[in-house]
């Protein structure tokens, strides 16, 4: 019986409390709720005199608020992406930026934006993790009347009025740039085109760049009738590279190049190759294996482009930080910014053979490592 | 004041006492961060949003607890979970299934899975670590296998009850356009607060409840009582693994897409969720009512470091760290003066 007692007589107790907390919880909502806007309850006049108050807000504290999402800090090229928007998005040029990193997480992407939405915030920029699973987010930013701008990759959507518009690379025409170069290498050299083996180290299945840039190669060896013996994801890091480096080694003793969709992978393929006894470099005719790659942001893998370890890497551009500022520059003067915009992007080799690309008629410069 | 106090703590049961310090530390974080961060915070919305976040950590890091409370631990509930994004997003897509369905699916992925790794550990004695250890490698094999790419459920029906807002009176806001906006909270919600009360009364008045404590305190006196230890800790893994199950589901319902990598880690914040509201890893000790305000407390710190502007995402990794410390020392500091007192 006692016991019994005991029992009920804690169940209150923990019942109080939480009754307690809940209650007092609840106030401080529905007075920051009603807190809110007291003023656009009542009346048309008053909603105008609400208005110019909110003006009068912004003249004193005229910075236009940008939260931007960013998915995560994976790689060195990401790195850069983040520091560009972060030194452009600044108080001195106009702008109060909200950064939150989602750390490759899209349930930490959807709570950023709808943190955003609430702290109504005047334009969202999102480089999303992955590109489906985001309708019903970015239509609640266009129902609060927040234009979303998305960055480095894409989204997969319903209706693209969803979002304001894309800023970013390239990756098909990054991944024809390379394709490009090694058919002209390859010519230069007098290598016949079927004897090409090529194994692809794919990015993180799924994403943007790893889309476009497996696109581009398929593109070529259908083309060029290249033999595209298998593709395989290496996940955009070293580890991975050179674990499945190792095993497309064992399985197809003789391939000749290795594309990979980005340099950490790169860098992962060069370990696997030289451990197995091969050598990466430029001289098929010698037995080598020759690499392409993709970022152009790592110094170790600049390094190995002026070597020749790897024979070319076609540059992903992480400086959009600019291209951001004038595109929320000109949705806020009320223009309508075009809906793709690409930054410029180099291509980099240590081989000074090809000195120009034609990719589609158009004439691409290759920079020279030195 | 002071023997006040002392008889206060000492007449309450470690799970009530452990219970009411999370509690009162969330409000805490709630209010300093309405305080400090001002704009965000004061919408009752910021607060929902962390409940659309966080339904299916709450319903596994509920299951999690349970677990916790037999003394074991189970970390494949965010693989599992993982699993049944995935086969509910290719049932949906691909074979044009119904949402019952994709539930169905969801309830056997987690029974399979509870089953199996109840069985090796309740019947087995295998450590429940290294059973869960296997399970979770298993279940994110499978999710890759079932399908590599990620890709969006375009299946109408599904999308009619992912879109579904239950709307919370009372709480609305007008955003800077002028309109009036319902606060809302989504479906999986309704079912993170249906699991926390069903799980809460069953740990109070059942006896299967009360003989999840007494396995976790004492395995051989729970024995010497009579209670079955080995179907008790079946009975845990079970549910637990189940609850992963429809925490997938909610989870899936939340992002609309299968994935590989979804719910990754989820399985830890499960852990520090349940830590963090009060339940031991030792056993025995753990309250559902305060896990939920566990998963509340991390998703909160989690909000108020990323909006603080503290970008980088170590932060908050070494927020929570810090914080499931001091929990641990208020925890041991507490119990240990109330052991004193009742001396």
């Amino acid at each position: 019986m006692n016991g019994l007692k005991s029992i009920v007589k804690h169940l209150e107790k923990g019942v109080m409390v939480i009754a307690a907390a809940a209650v007092s919880m609840f106030i401080l909502t529905a007075c920051s709720a009603s807190g809110q806007s007291p003023v656009k309850d009542s009346s048309p006049e008053a909603e105008t005199e609400g208005e110019k108050e909110a003006d009068a807000d912004k003249s004193a504290d005229q910075l236009v608020v940008v939260g931007f999402s960013q998915l995560g800090a994976e790689s060195d090229w990401r790195s850069a992406h983040s520091q560009s928007i972060r030194s452009e998005l600044t108080p001195e040029n106009g702008f109060q930026l909200l950064f939150e990193d989602g750390q490759q997480k899209q349930t930490n992407q959807i709570m950023a934006i709808r943190t955003f939405i609430q702290r109504e915030v005047d334009a969202i920029a999102l480089a999303p993790v992955t590109e489906s699973g985001w309708d019903s987010v970015l239509s609640e930013a266009k129902e609060a009347g927040i234009p979303v701008i998305l960055v480095d990759r894409r989204v997969d959507v319903s209706d693209e009025n969803l979002f304001e518009c894309w800023i970013g690379s390239d990756f098909e025409l990054e991944g024809k740039k390379a394709t490009q170069w090694l058919h002209q290498y390859t010519e230069s050299i007098d290598y016949p085109q079927d004897q090409l083996h090529v194994v692809n180290i794919q990015g993180t299945i799924g994403s943007s760049a790893q889309i476009g840039r497996s696109k581009g190669l398929r593109q070529a060896c259908d083309r060029y009738g290249w033999d595209l013996m298998q593709e395989v994801s290496g996940e955009f890091t070293q580890t991975k590279g050179r674990e499945v480096m190792a095993s497309l080694l064992r399985l197809y003793p003789d391939l000749n190049v290795v594309y990979c969709e980005n340099d950490n992978e790169a860098l992962g393929a060069i370990e696997a190759i030289e451990t197995a006894g091969r050598e990466p470099g430029l001289d098929l005719l010698g037995g080598q294996i020759l690499i392409l790659s993709f970022d152009g942001m790592n110094p170790e893998a600049l390094q190995y482009a002026r070597e020749g370890k790897i024979a070319c890497i076609a540059e992903c551009n992480p400086q959009h930080g600019k291209r951001l500022a004038d595109v929320i520059r000109r949705i806020r003067e009320g223009k309508q910014p075009e809906k793709y915009s690409y930054v410029e992007e180099e291509i980099f080799s240590g081989c000074d053979a090809i000195k120009t690309l034609t990719v589609d008629g158009k004439e691409y410069p290759v920079t020279l490592l030195q | 004041m002071k023997s006040a106090k002392k008889f206060k703590l000492s007449n309450m049961s470690d799970t009530n006492l452990l219970l009411t310090i999370t509690i009162v530390v969330f409000f805490l974080m709630y209010i300093g961060a309405m305080l400090f961060q001002g704009k965000g915070f004061l919408k009752a919305q910021t607060f929902f949003n962390i409940l659309n976040a966080n339904a299916a950590l709450i319903i596994t890091a509920c299951g999690m607890s349970l677990v916790m409370i037999t003394g074991g631990i189970d970390i494949s509930v965010g693989g599992v979970a993982a699993l049944v994004s995935m086969c509910c997003a290719v049932y949906l897509d691909y074979h044009g299934g119904n949402v019952f369905g994709a539930v169905l699916i969801a309830l056997g992925i987690g029974l399979a899975f509870g089953i199996v790794q109840g069985l090796l550990v309740a019947y087995l004695d295998i450590q429940p670590f290294i059973v869960s250890l296997a399970g979770m490698f298993f279940a994110r094999g499978m999710t890759t296998i079932v399908n590599t790419a990620p890709f969006n459920v375009a299946n109408e029906a599904f999308i009619a009850v992912k879109e579904t807002r239950v709307t919370v009176p009372g709480f609305g806001s007008y955003n800077k356009l002028g309109k009036y906006v319902p606060a809302y909270v989504e479906i999986g919600v309704i079912v993170a607060l249906l699991v926390v009360i069903l799980l809460f009364c069953m740990l109070r008045y059942m006896k299967v409840g009360r003989n999840f404590y007494a396995v976790g305190g004492n395995s051989q006196s729970a024995l010497m009582l009579g209670i079955n230890v080995r179907r008790t800790r079946f009975l845990s893994h079970l549910i637990c693994s189940l609850l992963a199950g429809v925490g997938g589901f909610v989870y899936f319902m939340h992002v609309g897409s299968g994935s590989a990598s979804h719910a990754m880690g989820m399985e830890m914040n499960a852990i520090a969720s349940s830590i963090i509201g009060g339940t031991m890893l030792t056993g025995g000790v753990g309250n559902i009512i305060g896990t939920f305000f566990g998963v509340l407390s991390l998703s909160t710190i989690q909000n108020i470091v990323s909006s603080a502007g503290l970008d980088q995402a170590w932060w908050t990794g070494i927020t929570i760290a810090a914080m499931l410390c001091i929990f641990l020392v208020v925890q041991s500091v507490v119990m240990a003066r109330k052991k004193k007192a009742l001396g």
